[in-house]
């Protein structure tokens, strides 16, 4: 088979089947039971740690048990 | 007890000289690393060096023996330099970690608003040749006639006003929202300083000659190849920062600009996969031929403005927006899907830059149903831009930033519907090859590009050089206006003078013979370019003005309370 026909031949069925199914997935997964509550969460990422990176984790955790402890 | 407590300190003692000495050692480490990458760039320094020397001397054509002696100025330059520190003892910087990388970013806010007045300025100008032709003075021919300045005003806007604000926002946004620092310490410079010199070599070349004629991507094979670099640095520095975030989503703003870095990167080497004729001189010939040559080039260029002007841009959106309006964005699903839905159509469009040629007619069909239905999820993420002022629309009355930054996303809706009418071939038909289409570029750009950048540094500014506020918010609204008014008057008259010009090129009389020669139409432009180039000038001298203001936000708007040194205590 010529590489042509080959190439359109896939494109026309079972890659267009691929996108169109993973869309439609992403479109599904978007609304997903409890998604409301995630987005909500990181549709406010930009107004967190505007002036500095997070602190390493490693500092952050054992302070915050002591301190919990306490 | 006090023993006890004795002991501890002398335990802690011992703990905290440990760790001094286990910092000595990492950091004695670190210079002997540096040493040894010292001359690994001395190296390859001194051999680019001398390969420019050997290419000033052979170089076949003029541009390529003017962009020899830059690039040996420049490697040769960063030889010394890089010769001058090897076997200095460093200065012992601590752990950059707990703060973000924000002077490149500076930088990078400096050349947006450089480049965008460089930029506007041809522009300008060379809308007023087209006016009065006489501005093609014959002194200058060779050099700075329309045809070798208007890539020169094309470049300079989309790539550097626009690449610039685009790299400087990218690792502004992609730090913030990773709540992470930039990944690759000084990578991010090379990428920075990489890119003006592509900016330089490019322009260079354009005045000079050396261009391989397709639009949005004439450097030719060397400037490619060294872009590529660049980009896949970028590409390194951007995932690399993602990948170790401290938030566990990644924000959408970052999908956008992602997905513009990949595609950029993609459209940039297929469309350019040139041999050259000789290595040294500027000349190649590509690989596609044909139909084939022309459709790769439309599937860039359609795609340069998808992935660079859109993709890219609309992350901007995302972020600045719900910033100046200090509120979420307005629908994060809608975020999602418009994300996907922009990718999975965008790159489909391309083909509606060739009806009625050689391309097959279902490719350009194809094209332009593609083209139809992207107008859904173009519109989808106007309203989400829109709607996220829902309950803070007074702020339209009182922030001229966040004014700018809805007229941009006005503009950006009126275009991606524009577009879509155009890209139909009966439209088409009509517009194709006439004002109308630059008409359509132009407020796309302007309105678009052009505002939501502005409302970007208007926002940056103060934030990086730690000001309170900016210099002078009247002066963000004149320059609003001047820029809006500038944008109608260029919308407008292309508007006026492309149907004109469709019309007048298919009238025929009642024998079937055209009516009109070409010149005719260019006589009948004359009006509108004028009230084109009018509009350039009050764009740019919006621009101008907001260069003055960011300039006085810098040297004078006072500074912000957290960054004095003293402390206040609290109550």
């Amino acid at each position: 088979m010529e590489i042509y026909t080959l190439l359109r031949e896939f494109a026309d069925s079972w890659m267009l089947l691929f996108l169109f199914t993973f869309f439609m997935g992403i479109v599904f997964w978007a609304f997903r039971p409890g998604s409301t509550k995630v987005y909500e969460d990181t549709a406010s990422i930009p107004f967190r740690h505007v002036d500095a990176p997070a602190p390493a984790e490693a500092e952050a955790t054992p302070a915050a048990k002591k301190e919990a402890r306490t | 007890m006090q023993i006890n407590a004795s002991a501890a300190h002398v335990l802690h003692q011992a703990h905290s000289l440990n760790g001094f000495h286990a910092a000595l050692r990492i950091a004695g480490d670190k210079a002997k690393g540096r040493k040894m990458s010292n001359f690994i760039k001395l190296i390859a320094l001194g051999l680019v060096t001398l390969f420019a020397m050997i290419g000033t001397n052979y170089a076949r054509d003029l541009a390529y023996q003017v962009h020899a002696v830059i690039v040996m100025l420049v490697a040769g330059g960063l030889f010394l330099y890089t010769l001058r520190r090897t076997g200095e003892p460093q200065v012992a910087t601590g752990s950059l970690q707990g703060e973000y990388f924000d002077s490149v970013i500076r930088a990078g806010v400096i050349a947006t608003a450089f480049w965008g007045v460089v930029g506007f300025l041809a522009g300008t100008f060379i809308a007023f040749q087209l006016a009065f032709p006489a501005l093609n003075f014959e002194w200058a021919q060779g050099l700075a006639n329309f045809g070798r300045l208007r890539p020169l005003h094309t470049s300079a806007v989309i790539f550097a006003f626009g690449g610039n604000a685009l790299l400087a926002t990218s690792f502004y946004v992609v730090q913030r929202t990773s709540a992470a620092r930039l990944w690759g310490g000084n990578l991010a410079w090379f990428v920075f300083w990489g890119y003006q010199l592509f900016i330089v070599l490019a322009a260079t070349g354009y005045l000079l000659g050396g261009t391989q004629s397709k639009e949005y991507a004439e450097p030719e094979w060397y400037v490619d190849l060294w872009l590529t670099i660049v980009w896949v640095a970028y590409l390194a520095v951007y995932l690399g920062t993602i990948i170790k975030r401290k938030e566990p989503h990644i924000y959408v703003a970052n999908w956008f600009y992602l997905g513009f870095i990949v595609t950029v990167a993609m459209l940039h080497v297929v469309n350019n996969l040139t041999i050259p004729v000789s290595i040294w001189g500027s000349k190649s010939v590509i690989v596609w031929s044909g139909v084939q040559d022309a459709m790769v080039q439309w599937w860039y260029g359609h795609n340069a403005v998808g992935f660079f002007l859109t993709a890219g841009f609309l992350g901007m959106m995302y972020y600045f927006v719900p910033k100046q309006a200090e509120r979420p964005v307005f629908s994060y699903k809608l975020s999602i899907i418009h994300f996907w839905a922009l990718i999975f159509l965008y790159i489909w469009a391309g083909p509606h830059h060739l009806h009625y040629t050689a391309l097959p007619d279902w490719a350009s069909t194809l094209g332009m149903v593609f083209s139809v239905v992207l107008w859904m999820p173009s519109w989808g993420g106007m309203i989400n831009g829109l709607m996220t002022l829902s309950g803070a629309w007074d702020k339209l009355r009182t922030d001229p930033v966040i004014r700018m930054m809805v007229i941009s996303i006005g503009f950006y809706g009126m275009s991606t519907f524009e577009g879509p009418m155009m890209s139909i071939r009966a439209v088409n038909s009509l517009s194709h090859y006439t004002d109308w289409t630059i008409g359509h570029v132009h407020s796309g750009a302007l309105g678009w590009n052009g505002m939501i950048t502005f409302g970007a540094l208007y926002f940056l500014v103060p934030v990086l050089w730690k000001r309170e506020r900016l210099y002078s918010l009247s002066l963000v609204s004149w320059h609003f206006w001047l820029a809006t008014i500038g944008i109608i008057l260029y919308a407008a008259s292309m508007w006026v003078t492309g149907i004109m010009e469709g019309l007048m090129w298919r009238e025929v009389d009642a024998n079937g013979f055209l009516v009109n020669s070409f010149a005719d139409t260019v006589a009948a432009k004359k009006p509108m370019n004028i009230v084109r180039g009018l509009g350039g000038v009050m764009f740019l001298t919006g621009s101008i003005i907001m260069c003055y203001n960011l300039w006085m936000t810098v040297r004078r708007a006072p500074a912000k309370e957290s960054s004095l040194t003293v402390q206040v205590p609290a109550e």
